[in-house]
């Protein structure tokens, strides 16, 4: 390793402030702090010594992707296979999903990172590991079938406009990742819903699909029950879908083997995630804690009426689909763009999965009410947490009068 | 004795110049000002709206300049916003029905836009700011500056906005059709970003010029 970090030390005094190629320095800088511990120490002043920094946080974030993220490569190759009613053995699956999927994250990363380098070149700031995770999630929650280019501008326009024109890394008011998805899911409808995306089913044996093939998603199917009217036939095959033997039952449901988004799938994997994120102190409880409760509630008010068979599936269920969990863990809990007060954190947490579940079902047509509520509540937490701030001062100053 | 020295000034003086220049870059009514936002979200879906828009606007405000500035030293000052409004309130139902008789078609995507030019925050701003103080030729030159100023931003806003939303330009087909990605054939590489047809957009892309404008032109930036 020594010699690695003669490189670093040679090529040093080239890009430094008076060096001759100094346009290099933020990149000379990125890929040093990415395989050294930076040498820099504070100069005046105390400082709190915490082992976790900003690199850390962000591999920890990584760390408790993986699970979901391996689990949504196979799924991918899981269901390809499925849908021309072929057998696959788990190394089939896992290398078509593999094929699928490193080429968005590649994409993605490209793109991402050429912006980000640009705006450290043009601000003269050292490239940060602000789109480590962002850049994991952004494919984590694409359909699999989406054309990569659109990948690639929807990154690029989540890293413009959600992060560098508010000042980078730290400064974003919205999650970047969610940016890129809602901007996907507004500019390709076509290719962010309907059952066309979902599934990889271009063949190159010409295979024929299997009878009943479906390719939506498990919410896509429910939107199409909405103003059937109960017990209508078309609406009963649905729903039978929903029960303990179907396609869409609560096991299948919390294992992941439906269709959707790549990593959104798995609820048993992203929970596995977020317990290593709370338990090594990088993803708020409070968040994950509330937003279930949220999210619950919601979908419990909605069961006790149940209009239509939407609101008819059980509470547990309904948090089941879709990106709620995913949402939970890995969106909701950013720490820059949510709530920073412990109480704001309960506030913005809960509000997220009650609104999440509420546009999903009142609003058939954006099944991802989660991403839209998330987002929303991103813009509301300065808000909330202004408001928190205040009542803690009227408390300490009534307790100051009173004393 | 003094005798007065009456200097008269040329039609296109320096400063005459400066009225129509400035709009447009330095003193641009969107960008800098921030007037006229809400049409410039509305019409700039298509082209050819905009166009109108800009013509209709630049024709209420000029005419209203030169009326306004007429009669500045017969209006009472306490009741000048209502004889404000009455003179843009006949000009743009000039503009509604001169549209009507000889552009239907876009009269009718302009719908109420045409009548809320009234509330045009443009128009109103410079009968304010500038025709009840001024002559009025040099509020003619004012009200042309503003309404180019305000028009070239909208038609820029359009002009993004049909070619990426719709993929045309005045209704007519600029990017060929054979790109386009037809799932059920699997050909094709390109799809419209139907992103652009939405309002907020076009706040994303004004706000894209602003910060164009401010790049380049650094006196705008205010110190804080």
């Amino acid at each position: 390793m020594k010699f690695v970090q003669n490189i670093f030390d040679q090529t040093r005094p080239l890009v430094e402030k008076d060096g001759k190629r100094n346009i290099l320095y933020p990149l000379h800088n990125a890929i040093e702090t990415m395989a050294f511990v930076p040498d820099h120490t504070a100069h005046s002043g105390a400082h709190v010594r915490d082992a976790i920094d900003l690199k850390r946080t962000m591999v920890t974030v990584i760390f408790a992707m993986v699970p979901a993220l391996l689990f949504g490569m196979w799924n991918i190759g899981r269901l390809h296979f499925g849908a021309f009613g072929e057998e696959s053995t788990l190394l089939d699956n896992v290398i078509f999903g593999a094929m699928k999927l490193l080429p968005l994250i590649i994409v993605t990363y490209a793109a991402g990172l050429g912006v980000e380098i640009y705006f450290s070149w043009k601000r003269n700031h050292p490239v940060n590991e602000g789109f480590l995770v962002s850049g994991l999630l952004i494919p984590m929650i694409m359909p699999v079938d989406i054309p990569l280019w659109m990948v690639a501008i929807s990154t690029i326009f989540a890293v413009l406009i959600g992060k560098e024109v508010f000042g980078g890394t730290g400064m974003n008011l919205l999650n970047p990742a969610l940016t890129a998805r809602a901007f996907a899911f507004f500019a390709y409808p076509t290719w962010m819903s309907g059952d066309k995306v979902w599934i990889n089913t271009t063949s190159a044996e010409g295979g024929q699909l299997v009878d009943g093939y479906s390719g939506a998603t498990a919410l896509g199917d429910l939107a199409t029950t909405v103003g059937q009217g109960m017990g209508n036939p078309a609406t009963e095959t649905v729903m039978a879908q929903f029960g303990p033997e179907g396609t869409y039952s609560l096991m299948n449901a919390f294992l992941g083997l439906i269709p959707g988004s790549i990593g959104e799938t798995s609820a048993a994997l992203i929970l596995l995630g977020g317990l290593f994120l709370v338990f090594k102190g990088v993803g708020s409880w409070r968040i994950m804690v509330s937003f279930f409760i949220g999210g619950f509630v919601m979908a419990g008010i909605f069961n006790a009426f149940a209009v239509n068979e939407f609101m008819g599936i059980n509470p547990l269920h309904q948090l089941m689909l879709g990106g709620f969990m995913f949402g939970m863990v890995f969106m909701a809990t950013d720490p820059v763009s949510a709530s920073q007060t412990a109480t704001g954190k309960l506030i913005y947490g809960f509000l997220a999965g009650f609104f999440g579940i509420m546009i999903r079902v009142f609003n058939p047509a954006y099944p991802e009410g989660i991403m839209l509520a998330i987002l929303f509540m991103n813009v509301m937490a300065p808000l909330i947490d202004h408001y928190v701030v205040e009542a803690n001062v009227k408390r300490r100053t009534k307790r100051l009068a009173n004393a | 004795m003094s005798t007065e020295v009456k200097t008269k000034e040329s039609l296109f003086s320096k400063k005459n110049q400066q009225l129509l220049k400035d709009p447009f870059n330095d003193n641009n009514p969107i960008t800098v000002q921030v007037l006229g936002i809400c049409s410039a979200l509305a019409i700039t879906v298509k082209l050819e709206p905009a166009i109108v828009m800009s013509l209709s606007v630049m024709f209420v405000l000029a005419a209203g300049n030169v009326i306004i500035s007429l009669i500045r030293n017969l209006i009472p000052n306490r009741i000048r916003i209502i004889v404000q409004l009455v003179v843009v309130a006949s000009l743009v139902i000039l503009v509604d029905q001169f549209l009507k008789a000889f552009a239907y078609d876009v009269s009718k995507q302009l719908s109420v836009f045409v009548g809320l030019i009234i509330t045009n925050c443009i128009i109103m701003g410079r009968f304010e700011a500038f025709a009840l103080g001024n002559g009025p030729w040099k509020a003619f030159l004012d009200g042309i500056g503003n309404s180019i100023g305000y028009g070239v931003i909208l038609i820029a806003v359009a002009f993004v906005r049909e070619l990426l939303g719709s993929g045309q330009l005045l209704g007519a087909q600029i990017i060929p059709l054979s790109w386009y990605i037809d799932m059920d054939k699997g050909t094709g590489f390109y799809a419209n970003n139907g992103f652009f047809l939405f309002p907020p957009m076009a706040l994303i892309v004004v706000g894209m010029i602003i910060w164009a404008q401010r790049a380049k032109n650094t006196k705008l930036i205010e110190e804080n």
